[in-house]
């Protein structure tokens, strides 16, 4: 049935900038403050004050905007949305509108077949948060303002993602993007990072798009992927039904898993925009472009080409690598340390050290395993002290009790056997033992290699060199 | 130029303005009269001008340093406010 | 009998003939008496005055006082004061005790001036009559069946009553310089930009200027030297150096050029007005200037550009009051919605509802485009004309208002008529230029303003002009023979 229908999605991305003070105001932007105390006169909106532009937001946004190649508008103009709420103090937000300051970009994804896609950015602009207000209270509703005024940057895409799964990679790679650049703290839970998402269905093969609704208040990359798969099917299920989707805003609702309509944002849907008086258009100079155009740091596109060119990594364990600049730094210090093989490296980076990160739910400034101590355990697997299975015993054991690789190795006796007559020794012992599978595997039963290898293995606690074990069984078992 | 009664309440409500039924045919009279007086800017040509913000052309927007320097007065602040509690503004409930 | 003008009270005071206090109390007392008659304030604040006032005393004893330092004033309420009740002439604000105070409020009193009290305005300084204002109605010192103008209305009858030498106020349409005309006063609305306005309650923010009403062009000089300059809160603040005003009063007028502006001696402008502007014309020819006839096309495109753009800005800068952090909130509220309807309905007053309603209308889907978009481009061609004439000359010359001042009453039924007391003033705003009324004759016993308007920053030009009209004349000195008792003589 959904074979029929193609999703159409397109992201409007909210990312908070991580600005110290708001985007018009002299207010903290400090997450968790007691309510209202960073709320001042400009956030609360009292009577005759007036917004001043915050410096840092400008210089963000055009960081973003040159990191998506989009043109960074040499004047752009802040706009009045007006409408009442009660966490937006002013009756209005002021945020740019048809004069944003980021125009035109793209971004591009990786697929699960492995090939790219680009994803249109149709611009980005600067704009203001509203407070927070909460329904907990009997008949009452209590609003927060610390939030007001704090500078969001809109990210708003083309309607180019053709899935859920779509949507979420253009998603992570933003919040990659943004965190790279420093603009942005990326935290979802804290609402740093968030999005709506406008879906609509169509007839494969059609020109026109279906009517959209568009998704709100979807603050975790699970929830964009639940969100949006509902509201497909909640879609193809009104269209084969032979109903029409109206275009309305909904909101999902986790605890339900579903999507509801939110009629009290619709009605009246007259936002009245108009240049704000208050402020002048905002013109960038060459040079300040120039300037933050030096000052990017390397993006994660450009990471990641690197590590497949200098490392010889597949573009999947490049991706992976980059996701974070955190993550990139850290495999690219166990490189330093092991240059032999990045791959392995790799490996072990986005394998049991990630696994352990996330079990813990740390980040890798919180690690509890350094670059250099993981670089010492990768390095005696290179050097054949330990072999890689033996090395997750090593690497559990520097996690949890806080060792270096050394001194587990040396403490638990799990420095590899190469010594050839030792291990000739131990097969020896074990042919004489199995006598019936020896001559079975002589007269052809192959897959009992592994039953000696397993044997010897048991025998040595595991610690004899796999690559010398194989060889000699190989030589010994032959006919 | 004439409005509507229904088009007065609609503005009246995007305004978010009460209006008893005796105000609505004077804004009706009054908004109309107004808009007569404006419609003569219909008779401009106005082909190829610039629409004007501001009355000072060439000025920009200045930009501050990204620091704080606002303390917290949410006591002196809130001493306005016709209903708190605990710190927050209190509103009646909103119905999503 | 002495004049109490700005520049007078400072000399006195300077040379000791009255301290501060002695001067404070005067006013005081004045501001008491006529209170009953006039309206003109909506707040007295005696104990902070005489604070002040004992302050300033100290510094002139000490001799750090500066020109203003002592002299008591009067700022219109829509000026935040901290501390003090800002009402900006609404039942919206009548509890609002302002927690900080306008970047002119600061200035003057760091210039050691003594505020006496808030003046009555039009309601959110929407009106021409100071009628719209929720403490009611202020009345002409010349004639107390008569409005001052507006909005502001109180700020114009206490200089105009001598309550004080001087009176801060703002100027969106003409609210400056109609009043002041009205009343027999000179009063100054500087080039968008100059004084900040930060603290100025908002109506509508491309057009609001602050500025400020006193009984002469130099003492307009003297205050306006303590307001002006840039302040980094308001955007739209100018960074420019600020011109020694007092200096420039001294400029020669010889081959000033001074243009009669056309369009405003046309119809609709009364014999009565006519007559002391042409005659004060004439003074300034005499004084060396040279005259031609000026024509702005545009210019009478002002008023319907003005009633789009005005109520625009207004309906938005007015969203803030919504009855959540501050200001008038109805008794039990059913839900959100009618917590806003009818804290707003029963906040503002009539003429405030329907500009809001006004401004929303042209900003709406559909319309912004026909109407607000619109009149920002006939704005523009306002603002060209204006342009143009000061390639020819130096100052543009006119009447303030098309009559003198009206009957209580006697516009309140149709604001269109209303509006059209704004036709000579709006042009001005429009183009953020800076312009001037000061008293040039009488009609039937009512005053007659004489408007220069000049290219931006000519404030220097203005006043000197003015000036130098006020030294040939005694039209500025003249005070409302009930209010006319000398102000220092009574300290």
């Amino acid at each position: 049935m959904s074979g029929e229908w193609e999703t159409v999605i397109g992201l409007e991305i909210h990312a908070q900038l991580a600005t110290k003070s708001k985007i018009f105001s002299g207010s903290a932007t400090a997450y968790g403050a007691e309510p209202n105390t960073q709320a001042d006169l400009v956030d609360l909106g009292y009577p005759g004050v007036l917004p001043v532009l915050n410096a840092e937001v400008v210089r963000m946004a055009a960081k973003f905007g040159l990191a998506v190649g989009a043109t960074i508008n040499r004047r752009s103009v802040f706009a009045r949305k007006n409408y009442f709420y009660p966490d937006l103090p002013k009756g209005y937000q002021i945020s740019q509108y048809e004069l944003p300051i980021v125009a035109g970009g793209h971004l591009d994804i990786l697929l699960e077949d492995g090939s790219t896609k680009r994803i249109g950015i149709t611009r980005a602009h600067l704009e203001e948060d509203a407070g927070k207000s909460q329904h907990e209270g009997v008949g009452v509703s209590t609003i927060d303002l610390n939030r007001a005024g704090t500078p969001l940057v809109e990210i708003v895409s083309e309607p180019d993602m053709r899935s859920a799964k779509e949507a979420v990679a253009y998603m992570k790679k933003i919040h990659t993007l943004v965190r790279y650049l420093g603009i942005c703290d990326g935290n979802m839970q804290e609402g740093s990072f968030r999005c709506d998402a406008n879906v609509s269905v169509r007839r494969r093969g059609a020109e026109k798009f279906g009517t959209r609704a568009e998704l709100k208040n979807l603050n975790s990359f699970r929830y964009v992927e639940k969100a949006i798969n509902l509201e497909v099917a909640r879609q193809i299920d009104i269209l084969e039904g032979g109903g029409t989707v109206v275009q309305e805003t909904r909101l999902y609702d986790a605890d339900k898993d579903e999507t509801r309509s939110m009629r009290s944002k619709e009605e009246a849907n007259d936002y009245r925009y108009f240049p704000d008086p208050d402020l002048l258009p905002v013109i960038i100079e060459d040079s300040f472009v120039e300037a933050v155009r030096a000052s990017l740091p390397e993006l994660p596109d450009d990471k990641a080409l690197r590590f497949q060119q200098q490392h010889g990594l597949s573009p999947y364990d490049a991706g992976v690598l980059t996701a974070s600049a955190e993550m990139a730094a850290f495999y690219e210090s166990v490189v330093a340390l092991v240059p032999s093989d990045p791959k392995l490296v790799a490996n072990t980076v986005m394998g049991d050290f990630s696994a352990s990160l996330n079990k813990d739910n740390l980040d890798i400034a919180n690690s509890r395993v350094s670059a250099a101590q993981l670089g010492v355990l990768v390095s005696r697997i290179v050097d054949n002290t330990i072999s890689g299975k033996i090395a997750k015993e090593v690497f559990e054991a520097m996690w949890a009790e806080g060792l270096e690789a050394d001194a587990v190795i040396e403490s638990r006796g799990l420095r590899q056997i190469t010594d050839a007559g030792a291990i000739g020794a131990v097969i020896d012992a074990i042919m004489a033992a199995n006598p019936k599978q020896l001559a079975d595997y002589r007269s052809g039963k192959d897959k009992l290699f592994g039953f000696f290898v397993g044997q010897a293995m048991k025998a040595t606690d595991g610690k004899a060199n796999p690559a010398l074990l194989n060889d000699l069984l190989k030589a010994k078992l032959a006919p | 130029m004439s409005l509507s009664s229904k088009q007065i309440e609609g503005i009246a409500h995007l305004a978010r303005l009460e209006l008893d039924a005796a105000e609505i045919p004077r804004y009706v009279d009054s908004l109309s009269s107004i808009l007569g007086l404006v419609s003569e800017l219909e008779r401009v040509n106005t082909d190829g001008i610039a629409p004007m913000a501001h009355p000072l052309e060439g000025q920009v927007q200045r930009l501050r340093a990204d620091a704080v320097s606002s303390p917290n007065l949410r006591q002196l602040l809130q001493a306005n406010a016709p209903q708190v509690d605990a710190g927050l503004y209190v509103v009646p409930k909103v119905i999503e | 009998m002495t004049v109490p003008t700005l520049a007078a009270l400072s000399a006195g005071l300077k040379t000791r003939q009255y301290s501060s206090v002695e001067l404070t109390l005067a006013a005081l007392a004045r501001v008491e008496r006529s209170q009953p008659q006039l309206n003109a304030l909506v707040t007295v604040t005696a104990e902070s005055a005489l604070a002040a006032a004992a302050a300033a005393d100290q510094r002139i004893a000490a001799g750090t006082a500066g020109p203003l330092t002592g002299v008591p004033m009067i700022h219109k309420d829509i000026f935040c004061t901290a501390g003090v009740l800002t009402t900006c002439g609404s039942r919206m604000l009548s509890n609002f005790v302002s927690p900080y105070d306008a970047h002119i409020v600061t200035l003057l009193a760091d210039a050691g001036m003594v505020m006496v009290g808030k003046a009555n305005m039009d309601e959110f300084a929407m009106g021409s009559s100071n009628e719209t204002s929720y403490f009611g109605p202020v009345s002409n010192p010349w004639d107390t069946t008569r409005v001052p103008g507006g909005s502001s209305g109180g700020s114009a009858a206490a200089v105009a009553a001598r309550l004080a030498p001087l009176a801060t106020a703002s100027d969106t349409g003409g609210s400056i310089r109609q009043p002041a005309a009205l009343c027999g006063v000179t009063g100054i609305k500087p080039t968008y930009g100059r004084v900040s306005r930060y603290g100025m309650i908002a109506f509508a923010s491309s057009l609001d200027q602050a500025g400020v009403i006193t009984v002469s062009a130099e003492d307009a000089a003297m205050t306006l030297q303590a307001m002006a300059g840039f302040d980094r809160r308001d955007s739209t603040s100018i960074d420019a150096p600020v011109p020694d005003y007092v200096a420039e009063l001294q400029q020669p007028l010889a081959g000033l050029r001074i243009g009669i502006l056309k369009e405003f001696f046309g119809e609709g402008l009364s014999a009565a007005i006519e007559g002391p502007v042409r005659e004060a014309l004439a003074t300034w020819q005499r004084l060396g200037a040279t005259v031609r006839e000026v024509s702005l096309p545009s210019l009478p495109l002002s008023v319907p550009t003005y009633y789009v753009v005005a109520p625009a800005e207004a309906s938005s800068n007015l969203a803030r009051f919504d009855g959540v952090r501050f200001g008038h909130r109805c008794d039990k509220p059913r839900d959100l919605v009618d917590l806003y309807k009818r804290s707003r309905a029963e906040g503002f007053g009539a003429e405030v509802k329907r500009r809001i309603m006004t401004g929303t209308y042209v900003l709406s889907a559909g319309y912004y485009d026909a109407y607000y978009l619109k009149a920002q481009r006939v704005r523009s061609l306002i603002s060209d004309d204006f342009r143009r004439a000061f390639t020819e000359v130096d100052l543009l010359l006119g009447p303030t208002t098309p009559t003198t001042a009206f009957g209580l009453g006697d516009k309140t039924s149709d604001p269109i008529t209303m509006y059209l007391n704004d036709i000579y003033t709006i042009g001005a705003n429009m183009a953020g230029l800076p312009a001037m009324s000061l008293p040039c004759g009488f009609a039937d016993g009512l005053p007659v303003g004489v408007q220069l308007i000049g290219p931006h920053f000519a404030e220097g030009r203005l006043l000197a002009a003015a000036h130098a009209y006020q030294r040939e004349t005694d039209w500025h000195l003249r005070a409302p023979p009930a209010f006319g008792a000398d102000f220092a003589g009574e300290a």
